[in-house]
């Protein structure tokens, strides 16, 4: 499998103070084309991400010095480079937090590589994007294709017809496709920031799309709910 | 002689028991003489001394000198309790002071004169109850009393110096005593020392002193006291002889059978018998036999012979009421039952003719037993007796009143009717107007309308009228007969009457002593049970009444019922904290504390005392009768049982909830530690595999071996997650963040969490369109959602779909999963939830039972409920429902003609 990002093989700073997981994320992202540095706490993270000028950081939440998220924080003062949290499950709040911060998204663990490496890659396009200043105008995914720029939905072979808000919301999700997005950022983006709070509006909106765009709408392919966290589109 | 020689089991039981009581208890003595001036404080100072010397912690706790010089000398060195001060009637009485010395603790108590009442306002009535606290609390106790103190003796110290005594001891408290030192001087050396002065002579007893120490008193009341000391000694001897099961001829243990009949003796013959018992060191009975002619004593009456039986059990008889036809036959019957060797009874006061007719019960006894019949003398007593009587109701001068209108009236009809009857016919009319006073107003005023009547009836009909002569002297026979009749007529309707309000009020009681029986069974909470006897109780007893319980630190409480019955403060609940630690009755009414303003009787249950029931009586019952006294414990008695049964059934509650934890404790460890090393032991032995591969395995193989690694590890996953989530949701550490959430987008997002583990399996979901937001936690319900489908799965056939649907109906949700499977064993719809529990069809499959137990953890987080069943057709089913509170927020819809997502 080849990395999807331009030039030599990306660097990744794995700050993590588990000798396990450093060790199979070692042998794995190796084994796919990165480059590894490690890091075993957070300061030394931080040094690191200013240092060693990786291209994407994968930071384990629960670290021994610093708290992940003032990590995420901490890099970001500086720097746009991509980072991927790594978290357990059940602590919906971090990973909350972590995006909000600034981290690009999150991967809970347990996680198999494949999907580390999904995240990964869909980080670090979007990462290029930001760089070159280009802007996304199209997404497709299986049945489904957005023309950004000229405002047209096709889903299963047919164009389906969105209400303004219903576009705008797909729209959002379909920029940022494959990232999971929060719902207080989807509001913002969508409604506006007075709406920060009103997430049943996204429920409600999120239901339309789906039943416009999904085959079996219970049963979603492309709009997928992230429980207490938001929603993601699907991009492979 | 058929006696046994030896002690009979009973006997020795008896004996063990009191042995043990004994050594347990603290040590009693009395120092005890004939009368004041003998020495007998001085002999107990004296003792206290060498006491002290031993190393015994003696300490006075009240001595009366009466300015003695060498008694006073004596009290140096030894340390004292001050006295408490007592207001009393604008004064300070100064008394021994009970709370200091409990709490001195000290060894040896020295407590003068055992027969002192005390001042009003102290906490027992007698000085002999304080000595029971003190002896109970475990402290040795030394005290002083003179022979005419002694109850059963009352009467015979009376009778040799003519003095009533007022102060007495119940015999019982004697027989209690450890030691009784006889302290003796002879008459003339104490008479030497009265001329000397060294001799006062207590206050109530000073006005009489001249009668009272006369030669011959001192010389009777010392041989009263030297007999006294002389019997007890005997019986020590006796109990020695039996202890030591040294042989003898075993005398036959004598039974005596006391029956008291007549209120007006029935004290001097309960002390009698107990004299009488004493000496023969028998075993006695006092019974009354009530008869049906009995029915026509009055209700005071009854009440004396209950106060009389009640008198008799303090001495220290056996008592009881036997009910029959004749006395005679009663009381024989009894004799016989338990052996009776003589029967005491009182000299029968009836007229000498009507027992000559009858014959006297006393000669049937005689005739027709085998008992020894002794009859005593009978006296009048001219104080009623040492009890207090219960009191008869003040007379209603409102009923006397009421003659004169009933007299009137009577007259006014026979005026009417006197044309066209006979003078006789005319006197009945009166005695019409008795019956009525005697229904309405009792005996008194039945008795004034007779003589009223027959007044009226003289002055107004009978010739010469409007004059009190009379012309014929027949009508003298008419008025006797009249009067007579009248008196006869008007004292039976007022038995009658009385008897009747009695039966009635007993049929009430009685009525709602039995709802409170039955309703107190019927409930299963404590609070329940104290709320019924509280309900009952004051209703059958017409007062406030409230219930005290203990808490963890053993202080009493109320628990249920009047709260401002302690409205007095602290003082009324130190009272009932005083009952429940000693078991005892205590405050208005009773000899201890009555300065309190209720009653507080123990709830004795069968091992310990549960707690105290409080009763104020109200006005004029606050006064005890003996009816009331039984009534009351009575119902503390049903109380206490009720008490007793909810908290043994809270204790087996406890104790199984405890197994039942210690139970999923080991489930828990078991369940942990299997589940959690089978997994490791597949991933261990599928690693090591692909690490020693020397051969080089074909592909596929490795690839097989990586898989397992990665189910398994899953599958420890999701074991993990699951005792983390169990974890939370006990702890209570679980917080339920309810939003107003899509059932559709949860479903969605649990099924595509399952993705790889359903692959392709079938799954109908219906959930209408329309179904509004609902209000819950979603990452919380999304687990509901996806234990639910994995239950399912895992027990569902895999070829037919499993089916989701969700509705919701007013302010109810409801969501449901269902498979078609094999469904649930009979019993399991409630078993499936509880932790660990896999059904029959679970063995052998994966899983630690705890994805059903977590559903219901949270689903009963959001005040929902869930529920298992088998559907029609096969398979099982779970079912959801969660409550709906408040509306979901409305969406503000877009304009929908303004659509840009056209093509354009």
């Amino acid at each position: 499998m080849t990395s999807a990002s331009p030039g030599p093989e990306p660097l990744v700073l794995v700050v993590e103070d588990d000798p396990p997981i450093r060790k199979f994320l070692r042998a794995g992202l190796e084994s796919h084309g990165y480059r590894y540095v490690e890091a075993t706490t957070g300061g030394d993270g931080i040094a690191q991400a200013s240092m060693r000028s990786p291209d994407l950081v994968l930071l384990d939440l629960g670290l021994p010095d610093v708290d992940g998220i003032e990590v995420v924080r901490r890099i970001r003062e500086w720097s746009t480079l991509p980072i991927v949290v790594l978290s357990a499950r059940g602590r919906e709040r971090d990973k909350i937090e972590a995006l909000d911060a600034g981290a690009d998204d999150y991967v809970t663990k347990p996680f198999s590589m494949g999907e580390l490496l999904a995240r990964m890659r869909v980080a670090l396009r979007h990462r290029a994007r930001l760089r070159t200043g280009e802007e996304v105008t199209a997404f497709e995914s299986g049945d489904l294709s957005i023309d950004l720029a000229r405002r047209r939905v096709t889903a299963r072979g047919k164009e389906v017809r969105l209400t303004p808000i219903e576009f705008k919301l797909l729209a959002t999700l379909a920029r940022f496709a494959g990232r999971v997005l929060t719902h207080d950022v989807l509001l913002r983006e969508v409604w506006g920031p007075g709406y920060a709070t009103q997430r049943h509006y996204l429920r409600v909106y999120m239901a339309q799309l789906r039943h416009k765009i999904e085959a079996d709408p219970a049963r979603p392919k492309h709009l997928v709910t992230e429980p207490g966290v938001g929603y993601r589109l699907r991009d492979d | 002689m058929t006696e046994p020689a030896r002690p009979t089991p009973e006997e020795f039981l008896a004996r063990a028991r009191a042995e043990e009581e004994r050594l347990r208890r603290a040590k009693f003595k009395i120092f005890f003489g004939a009368c004041a001036g003998v020495g007998k404080t001085y002999a107990m100072l004296v003792e206290a001394h060498e006491r002290k010397r031993a190393g015994t912690d003696v300490v006075v706790g009240l001595v009366e000198t009466h300015g003695r010089r060498e008694t006073e000398l004596l009290l140096d060195g030894l340390e004292a309790i001050p006295r408490a001060d007592l207001p009393y009637r604008g004064t300070v009485v100064r008394e021994f002071d009970l709370d200091a010395a409990l709490a001195r603790r000290p060894a040896l108590l020295l407590l003068d004169e055992l027969a002192h009442t005390n001042a009003p306002g102290s906490r027992h009535r007698k000085r002999w109850q304080d000595i029971e606290e003190l002896l109970a609390a475990g402290i040795d106790v030394y005290t002083t009393l003179n022979v005419q103190h002694v109850e059963s003796l009352l009467d015979v110290v009376r009778d040799i110096t003519g003095i009533p005594i007022r102060e007495s001891v119940p015999d019982s408290v004697l027989d209690r005593a450890d030691e009784v030192e006889l302290v003796d001087l002879p008459p003339d050396d104490l008479l030497q020392r009265l001329h000397e002065g060294k001799v006062y002579v207590a206050g109530e007893i000073e006005s009489a002193r001249a009668n009272f120490f006369r030669k011959g008193n001192l010389i009777a009341l010392r041989e009263l006291a030297l007999r006294q000391t002389a019997q007890r000694v005997d019986a020590q001897m006796e109990t020695y002889r039996l202890t030591e099961g040294i042989r003898k001829p075993w005398s036959v243990r004598e039974r005596i059978l006391v029956c008291v009949g007549d209120p007006a003796t029935g004290v001097r013959l309960v002390r009698a018998a107990r004299r009488l018992a004493g000496a023969l060191r028998a075993d006695w009975i006092v019974v009354h036999v009530e008869t049906p002619g009995q029915l026509l004593e009055s209700r005071s009456d009854r009440d004396y012979i209950v106060g009389i039986l009640d008198f008799a059990f303090e001495l220290g008889a056996e008592t009881s009421v036997l009910t029959g036809l004749r006395v005679s036959d009663e009381l024989l019957a009894f004799a016989s039952a338990r052996n009776v060797s003589r029967i005491v009874l009182g000299e029968s006061r009836g007229p000498r003719w009507l027992e000559r007719v009858r014959g006297s019960l006393a000669q049937d006894l005689i005739r027709r037993g085998r008992a020894d019949v002794w009859v005593i003398r009978g006296e009048e007593e001219t104080e009623r007796s040492a009890r207090p009587p219960a009191p008869i109701p003040a007379p209603s001068w409102r009923g006397y009143g009421g003659a004169l209108p009933i007299v009137a009236l009577c007259t006014l009809a026979a005026a009417a009717l006197s044309r066209h009857f006979d003078l006789s016919n005319l006197a009945m009319l009166y005695l019409v107007g008795v019956v009525v006073a005697a229904t309405a107003f009792g005996r008194g005023p039945a008795i004034l309308t007779s003589f009223l009547g027959v007044v009226a009836f003289d002055f107004f009909f009978v010739p010469p009228r409007y004059t009190f002569s009379v012309s014929d002297s027949q009508y003298l026979v008419t008025f006797s007969v009249m009067l007579l009749v009248a008196i006869v007529i008007g004292t039976l309707t007022a038995r009658l009457r009385e008897q009747l309000r009695a039966a009635r009020q007993d049929q009430r009681r009685t009525a709602a002593l039995n709802r409170m029986s039955q309703e107190l069974v019927a409930r299963g909470s404590l609070r329940d049970i104290l709320g019924v006897a509280v309900d009952r109780i004051a209703e059958i007893l017409e007062a406030g009444v409230a219930i005290l319980l203990p808490d963890a630190g053993d202080r009493i409480a109320v628990h249920a019922g009047d709260g401002a019955l302690f409205g007095g403060g602290e003082h009324e609940r130190a009272v009932a904290q005083w009952t429940y630690q000693h078991g005892k009755e205590a405050g208005r009414g009773t000899g201890t504390l009555s300065g309190a303003r209720a009653l507080h009787v123990p709830l004795a249950g069968s091992t310990r005392v549960l707690g105290v029931l409080s009763v104020r009586l109200s006005g004029s019952a606050a006064h005890r009768d003996a009816d009331l006294t039984r009534t009351i414990q009575i119902l503390a008695g049903q109380t206490a049982l009720a008490v007793e049964r909810c908290v043994m059934a809270e204790s087996a509650e406890k104790a199984r909830s405890e197994a039942e934890a210690e139970r999923a404790r080991s489930a828990l460890l078991g369940s942990v530690s299997h589940d959690l090393r089978t997994p490791l032991a597949a991933i261990t032995g599928a690693a090591t595999s692909l690490l020693e591969d020397q051969q080089g395995l074909p592909e596929e193989s490795r690839r097989q071996l990586a898989e397992s690694i990665v189910e398994e590890a899953r599958r420890l996953n999701r074991l993990i997650a699951d005792l983390l989530e169990m974890t939370r949701l006990e702890s209570g550490a679980l917080s339920v963040r309810k939003e107003w959430s899509s059932i559709e987008e949860i479903v969605g997002a649990a099924l595509t969490g399952l993705e790889s583990t359903f692959g392709d399996r079938p799954v109908r979901v219906e959930i209408p369109d329309d179904l509004p937001l609902v209000p819950l936690d979603e990452v919380l319900f999304e687990q509901v959602v996806r234990n639910l489908l994995e239950n399912a799965n895992k027990y569902g056939d895999p070829s037919l779909p499993i089916e989701v649907a969700a509705s919701a109906t007013g302010n109810e949700f409801r969501f449901s999963v269902a498979d078609r499977g094999p469904g649930l064993a009979a019993g399991d719809e409630t078993r499936v939830f509880e932790k660990f529990y896999r059904g029959a069809a679970g063995t052998g499959r994966p899983g630690a039972g705890l994805g059903l137990s977590i559903c219901r953890g949270i689903v009963e987080a959001h005040q929902g409920r869930i529920t298992a069943s088998n559907r029609p057709g096969g398979g099982a089913e779970f079912v959801v429902w969660l409550p709906i509170e408040g509306r979901p927020p409305r969406v503000s819809s877009e304009p929908e003609g303004d659509e840009k997502g056209a093509g354009a």
